[in-house]
């Protein structure tokens, strides 16, 4: 089990990393997800050792690690750009955490080339053993990358940014077989990524980060359908936001009454979040969003639809079922979410 | 060929370029080359090969060979060090020190020479000390090291700084999760990352230690068979108006030169090769 506890961390007047806490269970696979600066990458390489906290304690099964190096800690680190050795073989790459082990430690020439051998048989790269890493491909290298780290056998396995070097087709069939690999060895793995659909389809847990502090802990599920902040509303899938106001447990655009319930809420300005996919077509008269159609175009199974709504300047994006025939361009619908959030618009 | 059709100037006008390029190049750099050999060799290779086996001649090469031998491996050892502490970690007053680095290249030789003698001279801030312990800094070999690592110091550093600001701290930093201790990550992993630019660095700041002249003539005192290296030599014969010695032990430095500039330029081949190479 892995305890992150009220982690602060500063780069000179930058605060990278906000009183942060977390537990990762043995054997889970956790996304850390966030845009640029939030704090993901610092986080990881704090949990790795290769970067050292301001305060607050990392624990590896209960017992404090803080002080310890990256070498003393078991884990296996998977670079973002992979960082392989360029004038090592393949082989000797993976071979590399074996042989710079201390004599009474280190295994025979013989075993680290067996081992070596069959972990690249693993990684599905078994008879290229002989060659330099400038003579792979990006996936071949990020597994190479892979093999080497778990050459140390670590009880934890963090990568950064491990697919984002990758092209779209290679990066899914990795993903599946990257999420394979990490049940059949048994890991607990945590992953660094800005991608939200590698998170939700990967990941048991997702970690949304942002701005140095951690938005939300949960699964695919909770974080996409019961996101905790208008942040994770936001970053998590696609999301329409219309700027509201909530009276007296009703919702008003502009001058518009509109058909959702908003009991609890207190009064004051709101936002309102739907996903495109949670809608209906409603009748003129009905409380909905009224949107005139500007774009038209097919997304896999459905009609994607951006329409104007009024004078906000935010397009709305909608889904609508392709067996319908679609709308065409400047005819005015009415938008009625089926499911939505409201978040109080506060200072921030 | 397609080069030849986004040339605009007319063949008039290229053919006048490179004929004043070249024949510039031939005036300031080949003309000097051909007239050192050829006074050398002005009374024939005996008269020559007597200029080099003079004693003085030789003392003057063993000279310049022992302090290229001590400074270019310091500098190698300072240069790695200032390179690694600089792009490897981050602190204050880092840019302080690249501009430090730099010193050497801007201040005139003669003022490099000058601090040594105020440093060290029997007049300077630590004269009295070092003669009242009977240690010889200025006028005597240890005066013409420190001058040479000074002035040869920012050849490797400079070689270096790019290169590993370039490469970034990845790779230690997967060699030492790997369990790596700092010397095998340094052995390992950094040193064959910088070889050829480390090669590239230690050869440019060989051809500086044997052939510096101004700060070593402060610090040197001249004397002959002792204190004299092969630039300094040179410039006593010629002083002396034996151009035939002055122009032996010259041809020699200039041979030197030759040969760092061919190992130059298959170093340079090497290493765009080596760069180009690795797919990047």
């Amino acid at each position: 089990m892995i305890t992150v506890q009220n982690i602060s961390k500063r780069f000179g007047d930058y605060p990278a990393l906000h009183n942060i806490n977390l537990t990762i269970e043995p054997g889970e696979f956790i996304a850390l997800l966030g845009p640029s600066g939030s704090g993901k990458t610092t986080l990881m390489r704090i949990i790795a050792g290769l970067e050292f906290q301001d305060s607050g304690h990392v624990l590896f099964d209960g017992e404090d690690v803080s002080t310890r190096k990256v070498a003393e800690r078991g884990v296996g680190f998977v670079f973002q750009h992979y960082a392989l050795f360029k004038h090592m073989t393949v082989a000797e790459n993976v071979a590399f955490g074996l042989s710079v082990r201390k004599r009474k430690d280190r295994p025979s020439k013989i075993d680290i080339k067996a081992r070596a051998e069959e972990l690249l048989g693993l990684v599905q790269l078994g008879g290229l053993g002989n060659r330099y890493p400038a003579q792979l491909s990006g996936g071949q290298r990020q597994r190479v990358a892979l093999a080497r780290a778990l050459a140390v056998e670590p009880q934890l396995l963090l990568l950064d940014e491990p697919f984002g070097a990758l092209d779209a087709k290679v990066r899914k069939d990795l993903r599946r077989w990257l999420r394979g690999l990490h049940e059949q060895m048994g890991l607990t793995s945590i992953f660094v990524t800005h991608d939200q659909e590698e998170a939700l389809e990967l990941a048991d847990r997702i970690v949304v980060m942002d701005h140095g502090v951690i938005e939300q802990v949960g699964t695919a599920e909770q974080v996409y359908m019961e996101p905790a902040s208008p942040f994770v509303s936001d970053f998590v899938g696609e999301i329409n936001r219309v700027d509201v106001t909530v009276t007296n447990g009703l919702i008003r655009l502009n001058d518009r009454q509109l058909d959702i319930a908003a009991n609890g809420y207190a009064d004051g300005p709101a936002q309102l979040h739907f996903r495109p996919h949670d809608v209906e077509l409603a009748g003129a008269d009905a409380g909905g969003l009224p949107i005139i159609v500007s774009n038209l175009f097919r997304k896999g199974g459905k009609w994607r639809v951006e329409g104007q709504c009024g004078t906000l300047d935010r397009v709305i994006e909608i889904d609508l079922d392709a067996t319908d025939t679609p709308p065409h361009v400047g005819a005015e619908l009415v938008v009625r979410p089926t499911k939505s959030r409201i978040f109080h618009t506060t200072g921030r | 060929m397609s080069q030849r059709a986004i040339v605009t100037e007319s063949r008039f006008a290229r053919g006048l370029l490179i004929g004043s390029a070249l024949a510039f190049l031939g005036f300031f750099l080949l003309l000097p080359l051909v007239a050192v050999f050829s006074e050398a060799l002005k009374q024939g290779v005996g008269t020559f090969w007597d200029a080099v086996k003079e004693p003085d001649a030789l003392a003057s090469i063993r000279l310049t060979l022992l302090i290229a031998a001590i400074s270019v491996p310091l500098n190698v050892v300072f240069g790695i060090a200032a390179s690694w502490a600089i792009t490897k970690y981050s602190f204050r007053g880092k840019s302080l020190l690249i501009t430090l680095i730099d010193l050497p290249f801007s201040v005139s030789p003669v003022v490099s020479g000058l601090i040594f003698v105020l440093l060290f001279g029997a007049h300077g801030w630590l004269g009295p000390w070092l003669s009242a312990h009977d240690v010889k800094i200025i006028f005597a070999v240890p005066g013409i090291i420190l001058a040479t690592v000074f002035i040869t110091f920012p050849f490797v550093a400079r070689e270096l700084i790019p290169l590993m600001m370039e490469q970034g701290k990845d790779d230690e930093e997967a060699a030492v999760s790997l369990g790596a201790n700092g010397w095998q990550t340094f052995w390992h992993v950094t040193l064959p990352n910088i070889r050829w630019g480390l090669l590239y660095g230690v050869l440019l700041c060989n051809a500086r230690a044997m052939g510096e002249f101004g700060a070593v003539s402060v610090v040197s005192g001249h004397i002959r068979g002792l204190t004299n290296t092969m630039p300094l030599h040179v410039e006593i014969l010629y002083n002396e108006y034996d151009f035939v010695g002055a122009f032996a032990v010259a041809s020699l430095l200039a041979v030197l030169a030759l040969v760092t500039l061919v190992a130059k330029s298959v170093l340079e081949w090497r290493f765009d090769y080596h760069h180009g190479g690795a797919g990047h």
